[in-house]
């Protein structure tokens, strides 16, 4: 894993430092809250619904057990003994003190962690596959090329002041499972005819109120030539990305509003101007990062796995937890096993800080000291010897963390919500959790198969509902809750947006809806189609129907 | 219609120490605040002439003393068991996140500290 150099730690104190001092100046009186929200904002610190909310990184979602176990203890010792999983690969935390914010993040600088690039107009923590590293079938691993850009963007001076948020995520697989066609810029890694490997670059993904899917604007580029390139589109968009209306800055508009082509021709123009200077990659630099990303040492294992397959023979739900939690690892006798963060009938992504240290130990005993979180809210522990899967399972069950449910309708992606947050316009989690309570037989689940559900409380979309098999959105409808149904979006490679059925639902009548939607699924598939392969096939109308009743 | 003019509103804000939710307590001449923790324990305009002056009040303090951030109007009904917010946003805002009922206002007695 990448640990700091003096550069990274010298920065990060530093920060640490200016912020105690610039919250001292705030409850002084010194500064004014509109003097103040900027700051607080760049070090991670919103103003929620009940308190304080702290995001803080978790770059590429890649922690290590020393980092997660600080992350148990600061939602002990500062917040209320749990934390949140994001959409983003971060952490949030709901109650902390804007007196003891400075407190809290020099405790997360003494693992190398912080809040910077979580909030404000720069470039945002990068994010990528759980998967980098132990995927089977992987170019490359894509930490080592994010954390590149991690250290290329972080204050970056050019780039601090941009129209609008920008999110890049890196996936070095086929099987996409970093949504990188619904970021700023989607970095895919390709071979070329000669067997280079290089990215595939995306860009104009995005969701919230106007969604797009990304536009592919090169189709490969070298690896060197990455920063350069990525600096060439920034500039762009820096000088043509709205700044006049909030809800037209992303880059997704500027992408639409400029034409695909034309924005293309402009970034190719600007790059031909700087691909060498010193921005392109010397190989030694890339060496020395990759180095940190060597595997571990993994030991020699045959593939047979005979303790694990014995209790998968004569337990049920230790087979289906293998079933769905568990992934191929790229080497023989190893597998990636996925902590569930989505028990029945709880919120989606929170884990409380007793949770988070017995993940930290299982990664310390199982997966050498290694922890991914999962932008569907889930965490992974991504270097597991297959015969001790038995093993880890009972573990995390005993710590109701052994739900076996990641890729199944219960896996559902929520928002906050009006519960915690601000923007707001309806609650997330409640739906959440009466629709896992509803599917909560297992065999039913297994029967419907992969069935993504993603909620959010407002347009903004942190929830990813237009990416959902099902999307769920929460509005607010004459001071009521109120929920808009879409169907057929996707996260995947083949990404694709949600279309609105109809007409919205109350609180008490979703539940029912998404039921009727699965029902229509399962009455109408062909063998082994997948709901969304049944949606590709047989399109709205027998949903509609189903949902709405005959017209 | 317009009901402005015959709603209960109080002034709600977040604390600046720990952003805790707090509505303002105005002394009986109306030029002075305290905020106070507990919804019922705020000073209530019956009127949006009071309202305004209150929130004026909660503004000021909120600019000239630093206890607070984003003081807003919101509006109340009395029932039995005390004042309870109209909208349903802020009644999430009064008692905490519905579903944790173990954390926010609703968890622990009005008087909380």
């Amino acid at each position: 894993m990448y640990r700091y150099d003096e550069y990274d730690r010298a920065l990060v104190q530093d920060r640490v430092a200016q912020f105690r001092r610039q919250v001292a100046r705030r409850l002084s009186g010194e500064l004014t809250e509109e003097q103040f929200r900027p700051l607080r904002l760049m070090n991670g610190l919103y103003l929620q619904l009940h308190a304080y909310m702290l995001r803080v990184a978790i770059p590429y979602g890649t922690l290590d057990a020393r980092q997660l176990r600080k992350l148990a203890f600061i939602a002990r010792r500062y917040d209320k003994g749990y934390g949140h999983f994001t959409t983003r690969q971060n952490i949030q935390y709901n109650w902390p003190k804007l007196e003891e914010t400075p407190d809290i993040l020099a405790e997360l600088a003494e693992v190398e962690m912080h809040a910077i690039q979580t909030s404000g107009n720069c470039i945002r923590n990068v994010t990528s596959d759980q998967y980098a590293g132990a995927a089977a079938g992987e170019i490359e691993d894509p930490r080592i090329w994010c954390e590149i850009i991690r250290q290329w963007s972080t204050l970056h001076p050019e780039f601090s002041f941009l129209p609008r948020k920008f999110k890049i995520a890196v996936t070095g697989a086929e099987h996409d499972r970093a949504a990188v066609k619904v970021h700023d810029i989607g970095l895919v890694m390709r071979r070329d005819d000669a067997g280079q490997a290089g990215f595939e670059v995306i860009v104009g993904g995005g969701l919230g109120r106007t969604p797009f899917i990304g536009k592919t604007i090169r189709a490969f580029l070298p690896k060197e030539d990455l920063l350069s390139y990525l600096e060439a589109i920034l500039r762009i968009y820096n000088q043509l990305g709205r700044r006049d209306n909030k809800f037209k800055a992303r880059i997704k508009v500027t992408l639409h509003e400029t034409g695909a082509e034309e924005f293309t021709r402009l970034v190719e123009e600007e790059w031909a101007q700087i691909k060498d200077s010193s921005l392109k990659l010397p190989k030694h630099e890339v060496d020395r990062i990759a180095r940190y990303f060597e595997p571990p040492a993994f030991r020699a294992l045959s593939k047979d796995a005979p303790a694990t397959e014995a209790r998968m023979a004569r337990d049920r739900d230790f087979a289906a937890w293998v079933r769905h939690n568990v992934a191929d690892h790229k080497i023989a006798g190893y597998a990636i096993a996925n902590v569930s963060l989505k028990p029945i009938g709880k919120p989606p992504g929170d884990a409380s800080a007793e949770q988070m240290d017995v993940v930290a130990d299982l990664a310390d005993d199982f997966s050498f000291g290694e922890i991914r979180v999962t932008h569907s809210q889930n965490l992974v522990l991504p270097h597991v010897e297959r015969d001790r899967l038995p093993e880890l399972y009972d573990r995390l069950a005993s710590a109701d963390l052994g739900a076996a449910n990641v890729g199944l309708l219960s896996d559902i992606i929520a928002c906050p919500g009006l519960d915690y947050c601000s923007l707001a316009n309806a609650r997330s989690i409640p739906i959440a959790e009466r629709i896992t309570e509803r599917f909560a037989d297992r065999e039913r689940l297994e029967l419907i198969g992969d069935l993504q559900i993603k909620i959010s409380g407002c347009i903004n979309a942190c929830g990813h509902h237009h990416v959902g098999h099902i999307g769920i959105l929460g509005v607010d409808r004459k001071g009521e809750e109120h929920y808009q149904i879409q169907i057929g979006g996707s996260a995947s490679e083949n990404a694709a947006l949600g279309k609105i059925l109809g007409r919205g639902f109350s609180a008490a009548e979703v539940v029912d809806v998404v039921e009727k939607i699965v029902e229509t699924y399962l009455a109408h598939r062909n063998e082994g189609e997948t709901f969304i392969e049944t949606y590709g096939r047989i399109g709205q109308e027998p949903f509609k129907e189903r949902v709405y009743g005959a017209a | 219609m317009d009901f402005a003019d015959i709603t209960d509103q109080v002034v709600i804000a977040s604390r600046l120490s720990d952003g805790r939710v707090v509505f303002l307590a105005a002394e009986p001449d109306g030029a002075r605040g305290a905020w106070r923790l507990s919804l019922d324990e705020a000073s209530v305009a019956p009127d949006d002439a009071r309202a305004q002056a209150l929130l004026a009040l909660g503004e000021a303090a909120a600019r000239e003393q630093h206890r607070v951030v984003e003081p807003y109007l919101i509006e109340v009904e009395r029932t039995a068991s005390g004042l309870r917010p109209v909208v349903y946003r802020e009644r999430i805002r009064c008692l905490g996140p519905t579903v944790r009922s173990d954390l926010g206002k609703q968890a622990t007695e009005a008087g909380e500290v």
